[in-house]
């Protein structure tokens, strides 16, 4: 990996924000400020706006009122470019197109760093295994990507992501149609990175455990506005879950991280409010 | 996954990140190496169908005295056979293949679609009617077929931009319309075919399948000069191309201005189509099949130069099959090219149906 463990110096920003497509407006005056050298991750139920906001905080939406800041300055009037060599984007379905290899697509990563005049260098090559080597896909080089499993894919996109050599990363849901074991497999890689290397990353994620788990940051999302953000100790509570996600649930803590961990009730148990310990609930049938 | 002795030693130490240097060297070394052979074997076979083309016919002229006549040496008869009749022909073919081959490769990496070609999206059909009109109803020829066909190409294109145009362009609904647009052109080209004099009617047809017979420089002149200024275009746009592969949230994520590339590469996609039908009429499937195969030999996903190398070498040995089969009758080179493309659109599409996905 990198020698120099990176500064995390730059700053991202959304100010009273107010997002739409086709005038349909999805989310209304968002204001949060993204801790550099942190994870971020951002939560809630479907349709809440929170990959809208990702979208819209790595400039592929403009948004219809406010501003979002890369170092104090607005991300749609820099040049698109520039944007790309300090903020990355993995978007939630990239497309790999058909019979391209494994280190084809992660070379792909440094299109921001190169000129028409300087096309490939050694140092180029350098950052492109560093980031294979990193996501352990060193060994699926020569592979088509169109051969791989989920998971396996899923690294070879972020491998692409860290070739852009961005401090910020921005990821959609880049555990969805993986597998338990490749979705704490890909969260461990993004927690390496941030520590190891000290990029800032965004994430949008499905998972509110998951979340707990693996961010410093939380935003909580709820019908396009922000409902709360801070610590996942702060943040996430047994009235935030109902809030956000309208669901009963304990929130304990995880007994590996320590993290709150929200257990779901449902309709069919019940819990003793005085001792958290559940009672005859129907449950399902046996 | 650790399966390599490579991500067992500490990437952090110098050794072990020069192994790991050397392995994706290795890896895109080989990927390089092999598009430059299959480059080198494609313009070798082209070189030789090229002058085969030139060799055969009613006045065979021996192999030996094919490059000299090229250039204007041998005897005056032969001379004359190359200069004004073969080596036209047979530039025709070369560059209309050539420019249907990377316009073909422009579509299909642009909408990751292979059905994105522009004989299927209704490009070339907007150059047919525009064709049919100008001998049928105008009783034209030559020259204005030519400048008419160019002419219904852009219009088409650009009909199918704005009616497939929301909040920019998707590849699928670009496919879908131009399929809509190409089914509404061909109905207006047998309408006019229904109403022609039998002369015009037959005359039609034949420029229909597409044909190099009778090519003479007009025809080498204009779509040589559209690959001379195109290409260059063209190869300045490979890069940002390839990350509009990767889909338009990667590609704008990685700093491309993806609208603005886009028009310029389907400009150029059109205006080579447009050109290379103007020339030799809507050769069937050239566009279509010559980027898949060049895909396949080089086994990398954008090909734009091997496209056009096998786009080019698939009309010469098409055209070398047409006027030698049935000779001295001569077929039109798109009855062959048909042939060859016809049963790839049908394995194409029974596997769009069984895989579930527009090809």
């Amino acid at each position: 990996m990198s020698e120099v463990t990176r500064a995390a110096t730059h700053s991202l920003e959304a100010q009273g924000l107010t997002l739409a497509y086709d005038k349909v407006e999805v989310a209304k005056d968002l204001s949060l400020s993204i801790p550099p050298g942190r994870i971020t991750c951002i939560v809630g139920a479907n349709a809440c706006g929170k990959s809208t906001l990702l979208r819209a905080l790595s400039r592929l939406l403009k948004p219809s009122k406010g501003s979002v800041l890369l170092d104090g300055q607005s991300i749609h009037r820099l040049p698109t470019k520039t944007v790309a060599m300090h903020l990355g984007i993995l978007p939630q379905s990239p497309i790999a197109p058909e019979g391209i290899t494994v280190a084809d697509l992660v070379a792909r990563g440094r299109y921001p760093h190169q000129k028409w005049f300087r096309q490939w260098t050694k140092s180029d090559e350098q950052i492109i295994t560093d980031a294979m080597v990193a996501t352990q896909t060193l060994e699926l080089a020569t592979r088509p990507v169109d051969e791989l499993s989920g998971g396996q894919r899923q690294r070879v996109w972020i491998a692409m992501a860290l070739a852009q050599g961005t401090d910020l990363m921005l990821l959609d849901e880049p555990t969805t149609f993986l597998d338990l074991a490749h979705q704490v497999e890909v969260l461990d890689l993004l927690v390496e990175l941030n520590q190891d290397e000290g990029r800032t990353i965004v994430m949008v994620l499905h998972d509110l455990n998951h979340a707990c788990r693996y961010s410093h940051h939380l935003v909580a999302m709820r019908e396009g506005r922000l409902v709360a953000e801070g610590t996942p100790e702060e943040v996430v509570t047994e009235a935030l879950v109902k809030d956000v996600f309208d669901l009963r649930s304990m929130v304990m803590p995880d007994p590996v991280s320590g993290t709150p961990m929200v257990v779901p009730i449902g309709r069919h148990f019940n819990v003793n409010e005085e001792d958290g310990l559940t009672t005859a609930g129907e449950g399902i049938s046996t | 996954m650790r399966t390599t002795p490579v991500l067992d030693t500490a990437p952090s130490t110098t050794a072990g990140r020069a192994d790991a240097l050397a392995i994706v060297s290795k890896a895109r070394d080989a990927g390089r190496a092999r598009g430059a052979a299959v480059g080198l074997v494609l313009a070798a076979g082209i070189a030789l169908s090229f002058a085969i083309s030139v060799s055969v016919g009613d006045f065979p002229i021996p192999l030996a005295e094919v490059v000299p006549a090229i250039f204007g040496f041998g005897s005056p008869d032969a001379h004359f056979i190359v200069q004004t009749l073969r080596l036209p022909r047979a530039l025709t073919g070369l560059l209309v293949g050539a420019a249907f081959g990377l316009s073909g490769s422009i579509f299909q990496s642009l909408a990751r679609n292979p059905l994105a070609s522009p004989d299927i999206i209704g490009i070339t059909a907007g150059a047919s009617a525009a064709a049919v009109f100008i001998i049928v109803v105008l009783g034209g020829g030559g020259l204005l077929i030519s400048i008419g066909s160019f002419a219904g190409a852009l219009v088409t294109a650009v009909a199918i931009y704005f009616l497939a145009y929301r909040r920019g362009i998707t590849a699928y609904r670009l496919v879908l319309v131009g399929i809509g647009v190409a089914a509404v052109l061909s109905s207006l080209t047998s309408y006019l075919l229904t109403r022609a004099q039998i002369w015009d009617a037959q005359r039609a047809t034949v420029w229909l399948t597409g044909s190099l017979n009778g090519r003479g420089w007009e025809h080498v002149r204009p779509v040589g000069l559209a690959l001379l200024l195109l290409a260059p275009l063209v190869a300045v746009l490979a890069r940002p191309l390839k990350t509009l592969q990767l889909g338009d949230d990667a590609a704008k994520g990685l700093g491309v201005g993806v609208e603005s590339y886009r028009r310029w590469l389907i400009l150029a996609a059109v205006a080579l189509a447009a050109v290379a039908t103007a020339s030799a009429g809507p050769v069937a499937f050239v566009a279509f099949v010559a980027p898949p195969i060049a895909r396949r030999l080089t086994r990398t996903s954008l090909t734009l130069l091997p496209a056009a190398l096998v786009g080019g070498l698939l009309l010469l040995v098409s055209d070398l099959v047409a006027r030698r089969v049935f000779a001295p009758t001569e077929l039109p080179v798109g009855i062959i090219t048909g042939i060859v493309g016809a049963p790839y659109l049908l394995w194409l599409l029974a596997r769009a149906n069984r895989v579930g996905r527009g090809g």
